[in-house]
């Protein structure tokens, strides 16, 4: 183990990337739990209207509620497809 | 007053109907009245790992419908007089789990004189996960260290927080962290996450961790629930999760490799 350790040494493991991503994937998923009820419909909704003049994969338009001091912030993501 | 203690994970296979044996063993043991029921309606499970499975004659959904008296349903363990086993339904579908029925069926339960009623959830985050869910004065989250099962988790810890009972008058159910199928040889090696870890992000207080253990399989194999073997890691741990459940302070075993042989030793190994 010691010795195997030597030459994986520089690598991350692979418990540190999983906790990692979990750390982000939990943190994003307990805004959204706080968040109002009608956000997914609206995020459908976006996305419709979107798709009216550009042709964006569904995945590629995010919507979050951040709540900063007494302020919400509603943060629209769209990736718009090259040319 | 009884106490509703649910077993639950969100995710499938992690072990839930395990530790709710082993749990509701473990407080009968103590001297406290217990019954575990088995919220798995469709899926009946826990009966085969209690090893009352001849016994049933009627089960939950029977109670709530008022096919039979809770006195017909209820299975008298035969090595723990504290410890009684109510079925869930082969048959029937889940949604014979009405919240008034369930309510009912707990009530009832408590003016028997129960002290703790332990609810093995099935998985996912449909009706017998959320029936078990909704009366929960204590949460058991079982988590594997694993990224998917510590994310259910989470989900599930949302669930308890906004959709309890307790949390819609206004309270809080009491949760607690119990770690299944742990390797400390793999989380040394840095290829499983580590117990500090599953804290770190769960942020839920640790209530016991229960090693990776062949005695698991061999318990239910006999329908023993594994608390009952005084030789097996596993039961030792989930002895020392139920101490620490009833307020005791007891250090964490098993959760650093074994003392391995003078070869692996010279090699860096073990500890
Ligand atoms: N500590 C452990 N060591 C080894 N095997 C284990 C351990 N805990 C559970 N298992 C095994 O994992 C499997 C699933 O366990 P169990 O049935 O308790 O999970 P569950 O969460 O109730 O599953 P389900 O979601 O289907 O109800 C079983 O085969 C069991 O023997
Ligand atoms: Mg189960």
């Amino acid at each position: 183990m010691a010795l195997f350790g030597l030459f994986s040494g520089k690598k991350k493991s692979s418990a540190a990337a999983a906790k990692e991503r979990l750390q982000i994937l939990i943190s994003h998923e307990r805004q959204n739990r706080h968040g109002p009820d009608f956000l997914p419909e609206l995020q459908r909704d976006i996305l419709a209207v979107v798709k009216k003049y550009v042709a964006v994969r569904d995945d590629h338009v995010s919507i979050r509620l951040d709540r900063a001091g007494d302020a919400s912030v509603l943060e629209l993501n769209v990736t718009l497809p090259e040319n | 007053m009884a106490t509703v203690v649910t077993v639950t994970s969100g995710k499938g296979g992690v072990g839930k109907t395990t530790s709710s044996a082993a749990i509701a063993a473990g407080l009968a043991q103590a001297g406290h009245r217990t019954v575990v029921i088995d919220f798995d309606v469709g899926l009946r499970n826990l009966d085969l790992i209690m090893g009352v499975e001849r016994r049933v004659v009627f089960d939950f959904v029977n109670v709530i419908s008022g096919e039979a008296t809770l006195n017909q349903a209820l299975i008298q363990d035969k090595r723990l007089e504290n410890l009684s086993i109510l079925a869930a339904s082969q048959t029937k579908d889940k949604d014979a789990l009405t919240e008034e029925g369930v309510g009912q069926v707990l009530d009832q339960l408590a003016e028997m004189g129960f002290e703790y009623i332990v609810c093995d959830s099935p998985a996912g985050i449909e009706r017998g996960a959320t029936m078990a869910l909704h009366f929960a004065d204590h949460a058991v989250i079982v988590t594997n260290p694993e990224v998917s099962s510590v994310r259910d988790s989470d989900r599930i810890l949302g669930i308890l927080q906004s959709k309890s009972k307790r949390a819609k008058e206004g309270g809080k159910v009491h949760e607690h962290l119990l770690i299944t199928r742990y390797d400390p040889v793999r989380v040394e090696n840095g290829e499983m996450l580590s117990k500090e870890d599953v804290c770190d992000i769960l942020a839920v207080k640790l209530i016991g961790v229960i090693p990776e253990s062949k005695a698991v399989l061999k318990a239910s194999n006999t329908g023993v629930p594994v608390i009952l073997d005084d030789d097996a890691d596993a039961g030792l741990a989930y002895g020392d999760a139920v101490a620490r459940f009833l307020g005791e302070d007891r250090p964490m075993r098993f959760v650093t490799p074994k003392k391995q042989g003078l070869f692996s030793r010279i090699l860096g190994g073990g500890d």
